[in-house]
């Protein structure tokens, strides 16, 4: 356990605890207590001294409170070309007067009812940080989408980060899929200005039958953001659930993805991309649990990484003895583009059963000089050649994505990030 | 238009090329043959400028211009075409979101408005006839599982949207059957005019039966051993390179 645990850090959180869900909040705290913050040493969290980062960057161990957000902020924030619902959250306060609604969707806050059995899908005994964030989130969203209604524009959770000196946000959501919906979310954090923070999320979702959900989730923060983000879904039979997680920037980022197949022919895709410069720090674990026949996982993460970056992806997949006919592929591909950037990747199989179909890959390499040079030899500059190779290597992962609009503000980011145009 | 005076090339320590002499004027096609091992890639790959070869001594004038000093990218601008040996496979580029970066960037180079999307077509829909090349195939990524015709007749039909002025074909002929020859040869030879010239790097004579060279030059040893005109590609093709062997190793000892 780190000294921090003793210290303000978790004190003056639990201390400006609201006073909702307060048995909730107290499960939080006693599991945050038996697990303390991820040891030095501890596997999960091996490459990604997290709490040593946390120690040694935070100032202001308190929440950070929201900030006046205006309809200007908002309009740039959004996408061009976008169109769909609009949620606005203010270091993780939702912001009715900012959003925009849909039938067939329903959104509230969480204190409004205290129902919502947060912590039922992200367990606090599993991971500490979700045990933080259960017994210090400030307030955060539930929405629940109606049975059978598919929503075919996207709904985007804007997310805006403001802190004085290193403050902590909560953002905690709670999504609730009726059988045979359809919906489609794209999670966006925004830093409004350099100041650091740390954020601490937890989305919850539960999938009726069914159903088909995609979470996209695009990091761009600022560089001196410490994020630790705990996506965890339930996927029930005859559905399909896709998360694609793009970052871009940060200090030390860590991605937890959570996907439990509980039902026969459901669907887990997990897709990301890290592009990363300077000292960024991105890890993603992610975590699929098959726990019945007959369902199917599919993963792909591709890493770019410059200057002195580090990336760490951790792919775990769960197969129980119970769960035969499973397919699970999995791979990560990486790129190094400085003899500095390290990657850590690592495959993590635990297959019970005997009757299944696993893969998984990972590769770690430069980029192609042969490739560049066939470039270079039709007539196409040194940079533009290498952009060109890069986005197509991680083409593969972007044309997951199939709202228009985001894809082209991430191709646009990745291309001013390459200095190519093309 | 070309003047290669002493070129020596080496790779990793290894000299490869040992002195290379060569003028080219426009209108010409120069076919360069020689048993394997004996530098006709090299030399090409030297003039398209790839990085792993060290130029030792020598020089190359093209037009006017040292093309030794120039990036890869400006040589392709000011004019050279390489026709890769071995066209590289680049997964999630099509070819015609390449080869429109690529024009417009000559382009560029060479003062010209970029093409809009509508031109680009109708200049890509003019060429690809030029090969008996199918639309479908250059909307996929670039050269990924194509055929090894596909790849060289794609290669031609790159250099048919370019309009080098000079254009280097590396072994553009191995591995194709007579079908593929024909069309690729014939891609060539309908882009030759006076103003530009052609060299042919070939092993085999078989090429030039259709794409018929002003000169041919035995490489052999990193030098040009002999030259002379097509008739003595023919001799190659019956007699072998041991003969040629024979000279210049018994000269050599002398």
């Amino acid at each position: 356990m780190s000294t921090l645990t003793q210290q303000e850090f978790v004190l003056g959180l639990f201390e400006a605890a609201p006073a909702t869900y307060s048995s909730l909040r107290q499960l939080g705290k006693e599991s945050f207590y038996a697990q303390g913050l991820p040891a030095l040493k501890a596997e999960e969290y091996k490459f990604t001294p997290i709490s040593k980062k946390l120690e040694t960057s935070l100032i202001h161990f308190s929440p950070a409170k929201p900030v006046k957000i205006s309809a200007e902020q908002v309009k740039s924030a959004v996408f061009a070309g976008f169109e769909g619902v609009v949620l606005v959250f203010s270091n993780g306060q939702y912001l009715p007067e900012h959003s925009t609604s849909v039938d067939g969707i329903s959104v509230r806050l969480l204190s409004e009812n205290e129902s919502t059995p947060l912590g039922s899908i992200a367990k606090a005994d599993k991971d500490s940080f979700v045990a933080l964030n259960q017994a210090t989130f400030s307030d955060g969203l539930h929405i629940s989408l109606e049975k059978n209604k598919e929503v075919d524009s996207p709904i985007l959770l804007l997310q805006f980060h403001q802190a004085q000196g290193g403050q902590v946000i909560s953002p905690r959501i709670w999504i609730e899929a009726g059988d045979f919906s359809k919906a489609t979310f794209i999670d966006y954090h925004i830093s409004l200005d350099d100041a650091p923070y740390f954020v601490n999320k937890v989305v919850e979702i539960k999938g009726g039958i069914n159903t088909e959900l995609t979470y996209h989730s695009l990091q761009q923060e600022h560089n001196q953001v410490i994020e630790v983000s705990n996506l965890v879904t339930d996927i029930q039979k005859d559905s399909q659930f896709t998360s694609t997680q793009i970052t871009l920037s940060g200090d030390m980022v860590r991605n937890n993805l959570t996907l439990n197949l509980l039902g026969s022919n459901s669907v887990g895709n997990m897709y990301g991309i890290y592009l990363l410069n300077g000292k960024t720090h991105v890890d993603n674990h992610t975590n699929v649990d098959h726990t019945i026949p007959h369902a199917e996982s599919n993963e792909l993460y591709k890493g770019i990484l410059a200057d002195q970056s580090r990336g760490v992806f951790n792919g775990k997949i769960f197969v129980r003895q119970i769960a035969q006919k499973t397919n699970a592929f999995q791979q990560n591909n990486n790129i190094l583009l400085s003899e500095d950037a390290i990657i850590n990747t690592k495959p993590q199989l635990e297959i019970w059963a005997d009757d299944v179909k696993c893969s998984h890959g990972c590769t770690v390499g430069q980029l192609d000089e042969e490739a560049q040079f066939y470039l270079q030899a039709r007539g196409i500059d040194k940079t533009t050649a290498k952009g060109l190779l890069l986005y197509a290597f991680a083409g593969e992962v972007l044309d997951k994505i199939e709202v228009d609009s985001l894809r082209n503000h991430i191709v646009a980011q990745i291309q001013e990030r390459l200095g190519s145009k093309f | 238009m070309l003047s290669i005076k002493n070129l020596h090339a080496s790779i990793e320590g290894t000299p490869i090329l040992r002195g290379i002499n060569l003028e080219v004027k426009a209108g010409e096609v120069h076919a360069i043959m020689g048993p394997n091992g004996s530098g006709k890639s090299t030399l090409a790959s030297v003039l398209a400028g790839r990085e792993e070869y060290e130029v030792t001594e020598g020089e190359v004038i093209f037009q006017g211009k040292e093309l030794l000093e120039l990036s890869p990218e400006d040589r392709a601008r000011e004019g050279v075409f390489l026709a890769f040996q071995y066209p590289i496979e680049i997964p999630g580029v099509s070819t015609t979101n390449f080869l429109r970066t690529a024009l417009n960037q000559v382009r560029e180079y060479r003062g010209l408005e970029p093409l809009d999307a509508v031109k680009f077509l109708s200049l890509m829909k003019e060429k690809m006839a030029l090969v008996e090349i199918d639309q479908k195939l250059l909307s996929r990524s670039l050269n990924e599982g194509f055929s090894g015709g596909e790849k060289k007749r794609n290669e031609i039909f790159q250099m048919a949207m370019l309009e080098p002025v000079l254009s280097i074909l590396d072994e553009t002929d191995s591995g194709l059957d007579i079908d593929a020859l024909r069309i690729v040869s014939n891609g060539v030879n309908k882009l030759k005019s006076e103003k530009t010239a052609t060299i042919v790097v070939t092993h085999y004579q078989r090429l030039l039966d259709y794409i018929v060279p002003d000169f041919v030059h035995v490489l052999y040893k990193g030098r040009i051993v002999k030259s002379g005109t097509k008739e003595l590609a023919l001799e190659l093709e019956e007699k072998g390179y041991d003969w040629i062997k024979e000279e210049v190793d018994s000269t050599a000892t002398v």
